[in-house]
């Protein structure tokens, strides 16, 4: 537990510590193989909008295939960060470098809502996700196979009226892994769904992790979703990196147990106290 | 006197007929049932369901012919006021069969669809660019607004100065009438589209054009069909309106010169063109929205 549990401050350099604890996971998983996924190096990111100063000073490394979780009380620039890092909004100051340039595709974003088109198909609205590839010979192969993946290769013909929200998440799911991207960000991608559909779709996504090997970055308000998914959890207060915890527990993860409670336990009285600070 | 005396005896009168008429109805749907399970029974006998559903629309108009013609026939309604439908009939064959029928009907419809095409396509192209350019919208959707105000049919005068009766007028006339549903509903389709799926487009590196393809234009088609509906309705409306007043053919043309000569039973005849003519418009479109919005859950099959 004491291993597993490694608080660092704020203000300490998070960069080696994680990447050595990433190395070892690597090192223990050993055959997998090696990840996919590219690295990520935050520095000085700020982000406002008029005077109202969201992100004040992110500074963050992202080791290749790695699962982040990012939690905080609503407001607190979680989902203003991750779609910075999406490239959805430009940021006001600061830098962010992949390992490597990435391609269009290389970097995909799952939203809270699916957002699929209506009027197409699940099988077009898979196809969607391949960007520029849209047209190449085998984008039906890439979709249908994507498809699969997630469950719902016997949806490829309905239209997305007809599926429940968790299958309509599947699909948004199949849409942002069908050009197989290295950097998957996901903004409170369950939020609207039901407990028992959450804890599927959780297994879910840390399956299609585990076979891809992109690096990961949740946003989620849900600490428990945090722990049970994730190699790291950063706690976001105030536009700044308060908590950056490392998760070493085997996985797969044993949903309830004592170790994630305890772990959860922790980070939502560090959330609690900064709450009652603020007050 | 005679006034007071006469009042209760057609009251009398008309009471007794009316029972009459209700029971010969009675008598003629019943007849008629049998008819219909006849038709039925013999063109298939497993799916009758949705055929005996297809017909329910048409239960009402019937009813409405049938007691026309008992009002007509029992004398109830003389036929200087009202022709039997059997009488509008019998006036639809003779045009019918010495051509000015077919001729009129086309002409006027080739005269709603040209005006149909040119007016809603304009109109169609403005709600496209005012809805995707905030240039083109500022430049134009003002003055838009100011003309759409003037009703087009008090332009009649001045359109009849500028192109006499000639057929640029009816054209003229009818696609102004239809420019502006189409315009301000594809401009409300466009509009309204979901920014959402327009960012998703962006976040999956749609260019303008697919983005366009993909998500603006199947976004904006279920509003874009309420402006051709609307469009339908107004354009036969216009024409009437514009044959009535200046033409030398064309149904409206027909019903004019029917009543000048009194013939009463052409007059309706006219009338109840019109009226299948905008059913079959309306038809048309909707089956148009069936097949491109087989997506939306309105339009799914239960």
């Amino acid at each position: 537990m004491q291993e597993a549990l490694r608080f660092q401050s704020a203000d300490a350099e998070p960069v080696d510590r994680a990447d050595i604890v990433v190395q070892a996971r690597q090192l223990r998983r050993g055959s997998e193989g090696a990840t996919r996924g590219l690295s990520l190096t935050i520095r000085g990111l700020r982000k406002a909008f008029g005077d109202n100063e969201v992100l004040r000073g992110i500074d963050l490394h992202i080791p290749p295939g790695q699962f982040v979780a990012i939690v905080g009380r609503s407001g607190c620039g979680k989902s203003t960060l991750l779609r910075l890092i999406a490239g959805l909004d430009a940021p006001t100051a600061g830098s962010f470098a992949f390992g490597e340039q990435p391609r269009a595709q290389d970097v995909r974003v799952m939203l809270q809502e699916p957002r699929l088109l209506p009027w197409a198909r699940v099988l077009s609205n898979v196809e969607v996700g391949l960007g520029r590839e849209r047209s190449s010979a085998d984008a039906q192969a890439r979709a249908e196979r994507a498809l699969v993946e997630v469950g719902l290769g016997d949806k490829r013909g309905q239209w997305p009226s007809v599926l429940s929200g968790g299958q309509k998440q599947r699909v948004a799911l199949a849409r942002a892994l069908v050009s197989q991207p290295r950097v998957l960000a996901f903004d409170e991608p369950l939020g609207a769904l039901d407990a028992l559909t959450r804890i599927s779709m959780q297994q879910l996504l840390e399956r299609v992790w585990r076979d891809q090997g992109f690096t990961a970055i949740l946003v989620t308000h849900d600490v428990a979703e945090a722990v049970a998914l994730a190699d790291r959890v950063l706690v976001i207060e105030d536009g700044r990196i308060a908590q950056d915890v490392t998760i070493d527990l085997p996985r797969p993860r044993r949903r309830g147990s004592a170790e994630l409670a305890a772990l959860e336990g922790e980070i939502l009285k560090h959330l609690l106290e900064g709450s009652e600070d603020t007050q | 006197m005679s006034l007071i005396d006469s009042l209760p005896r057609r009251k009398a009168f008309s009471s007794e007929v009316d029972a009459g008429s209700r029971e010969e109805n009675a008598s003629k749907q019943k007849s008629g049932a049998p008819f219909r399970s006849d038709r039925n029974g013999s063109s298939s006998s497993a799916p009758k369901l949705p055929k005996v559903d297809g017909l329910i629309p048409w239960i009402v108009p019937l009813a409405i012919v049938l007691i026309w013609q008992l009002a007509c026939v029992t004398g109830y309604v003389p036929s200087r006021v009202l022709p039997a439908p059997t009488d509008v009939a019998q006036a639809g064959w003779k045009l019918l069969l010495s051509g000015e029928l077919v001729r009129n009907i086309w002409v006027s419809f080739w005269r709603a669809s040209i005006g149909f095409v040119i007016g809603g396509g304009i109109g169609f192209a403005f709600g496209l660019a005012n809805g995707l350019s905030q240039l083109s919208a500022k430049l134009t959707d003002t003055t838009l607004q100011m003309v759409r105000n003037i009703p087009h049919l008090a332009l009649i005068p001045l359109v009849i100065l500028w192109f006499g009766i000639d057929e640029s007028a009816k054209l003229f006339l009818v696609a102004l009438g239809v420019f502006f549903p189409i315009y301000l509903n594809t401009l409300h389709g466009i509009r309204t589209v979901d920014p959402q799926l327009i960012e998703m487009g962006r976040i999956y590196g749609m260019t303008d054009g697919e983005l366009f393809r993909r998500v603006i234009f199947p976004g904006a088609l279920p509003s874009i069909f309420v402006g051709l509906r609307f469009a339908l309705g107004i354009m036969w409306l216009t024409l009437i309106v514009a044959e009535t007043i200046a033409a030398s053919s064309g149904l409206g043309y027909m019903a004019m010169q029917a009543r000048e000569f009194m013939l009463i039973d052409v007059v309706v005849l006219s009338i109840l063109i019109y009226a299948l003519l905008g059913k079959l418009a309306d038809s048309a479109s909707r089956a148009l929205e069936r097949l491109t919005l087989s997506w939306h859950p309105a339009f799914q099959k239960k």
